[in-house]
């Protein structure tokens, strides 16, 4: 498993800096912002974790149709699937090392984004707290989609159809968290539990579903 | 079912078998359509009867529409995740057949949903749209149709697709729960809108009995569809197995 986490990584990283490409996704979906809604320091600020957090989101889907697809290309999905280990520990890994070279760069460059966007501290603070516990579930349920979509060879738009409808709820306790975290009447604690919550949901039932289908579908 | 004599488990499941179910689809489908037509045509009577609110005047009747298309749309997911685990379970053709013979139907009764509830929200709210945790979750589960449908139809061969399907639907089963109970995490992001609020009022009998029959006569609309869907369904396979086998011959 360790190896097999250090083996995607590597790839993701020699493989032409799809982290990069991420995080430059991610500053040009923030950057859109001021463009549409204007430069107003205050509306910047106040949309803020908003911006940061659909910016993320947007980031997290562009690697996900490369999961399992490179995988099946260079036979390597056979062996994963013919090994001992039980399918979803594999995936849970494929989804930790796909979260570590694509999520965990839009994470730590949040706070940037944020200072650019007029956020208050502790707004990045709630921000980035949130989108690094919510990112990974985008992962986990991204694996679905990826497993699901494994054949297609135009699967990548379709992915993102399929993804983003459940991931809204990650979105939704991300930004409740935040906004909790800075206006006094809206709770923090309870959707931040629940965001909580839904990482570790998906993170069970994303990996078995993937392991499921890739079981049944490989040729 | 009803010439079924065999009260076993046997008799049931032996609609499973595609030649089966289309012998019962014949069968049944005239009668289906008959009774949803009279179901249909006493609900829009009991619905013209039906007095006028006092608040909303005539245009409560939208709600004889709007509120079994709403139903409906739920329903029918619930009628694909049932059918997506006979395609995991069983390993059924005929399930397969059936989420995707539910799937537009399911999107068309979502967008009849929305559209009429528009429809009414704009004299009742003074807004044809507003993103209130209901409308916005009801819009959602039309998003997961579209996709469930893109998907569908990606496949080349059918059989290839219906595992792929079959989860997806059930991934998006499990998260149609979790839009619902949004609502109050929702309204902490968004002020609410307070006049949005679809409490279901206690309903006087006058307004439920129209109301219920409507439903019925929906329902079985949906019935009466679906066998119809499942029934082109299952022949275009027939078909699409005929060329492939004309075309291996010819060649």
């Amino acid at each position: 498993m360790g190896a097999l986490l250090k083996r995607d990584i590597l790839i993701a990283i020699r493989s032409g800096g799809g982290a990069l490409t991420g995080v430059l996704f991610f500053l040009v979906v923030v950057i859109l912002f001021p463009f549409a809604i204007g430069p107003d320091t205050g509306t910047l600020a106040r949309l803020g974790p908003a911006i940061l957090w659909i910016g993320a989101l947007l980031a997290s889907l562009l690697g996900l149709d490369r999961l399992f697809a490179q995988d099946r290309e260079d036979g390597s999905l056979d062996l994963i699937v013919m090994q001992a280990h039980p399918m979803a520990l594999t995936i849970f890994v494929k989804a930790a090392a796909h979260w570590l070279v694509t999520g965990l760069p839009l994470v730590l460059a949040a706070p940037l984004f944020g200072i650019m966007l007029n956020m208050e501290p502790i707004a990045i603070a709630a921000t980035v707290t949130t989108l690094a516990i919510g990112t990974p579930a985008i992962a986990f349920i991204g694996t679905v989609g990826a497993a699901v979509s494994v054949k297609l060879p135009r699967g990548g738009l379709l992915i993102s159809v399929l993804v983003l409808p459940l991931v809204i709820p990650v979105l939704i306790f991300g930004v409740a968290a935040t906004i909790g975290a800075l206006e006094e009447p809206a709770p923090f604690t309870a959707p931040f539990l629940l965001l909580c919550a839904v990482t570790l949901f998906t993170a069970v039932l994303g990996p078995l579903a993937a392991g499921y289908m890739l079981r049944h579908s490989a040729d | 079912m009803a010439t079924q004599t065999k009260p076993s488990t046997e008799g049931f499941w032996s609609f499973a078998n595609p030649s089966k179910f289309m012998g019962f689809a014949n069968r049944t489908i005239p009668a289906l359509a008959i009774t949803t037509l009279i179901a249909l045509a006493a609900g829009m009577f009991m619905v013209l009867n039906a007095p006028e609110d006092y608040q909303q005047g005539s245009s409560v009747l939208i709600m004889f529409v709007h509120v079994p298309a709403a139903w409906l749309s739920m329903m029918i997911y619930t009628v694909m995740a049932c059918s997506a685990v006979g395609t995991i379970v069983w390993r059924h053709p005929l399930a397969d057949v059936s989420l995707r013979a539910a799937a537009p139907l399911g999107a068309v009764f979502t967008f009849l949903a929305l559209v009429t509830g528009s429809l009414w929200g704009k004299p009742m709210w003074g807004t044809w749209w507003e993103w209130d945790a209901r409308m916005t979750s009801v819009l959602i589960l039309l998003i997961i149709y579209l996709g469930l449908i893109a998907l569908s139809r990606a496949f080349e061969e059918p059989a290839e697709g219906a595992q792929p399907l079959a989860i997806m639907t059930l991934t998006g089963f499990i998260i149609v729960p979790v839009i619902k109970f949004s609502v109050n995490w929702w309204n902490t992001l968004h002020q609410p809108a307070s006049v949005m609020r679809f409490d279901r009022p206690a309903m006087d009998a006058a307004f439920l009995y129209p109301l219920l029959v409507m439903a019925i006569g929906y329902s079985l609309l949906f019935f009466t569809l679906h066998f119809m869907s499942m029934r082109n369904e299952i022949l275009g396979r027939r078909i699409r197995t005929m060329k492939i086998a004309n075309a291996q011959e010819g060649r």
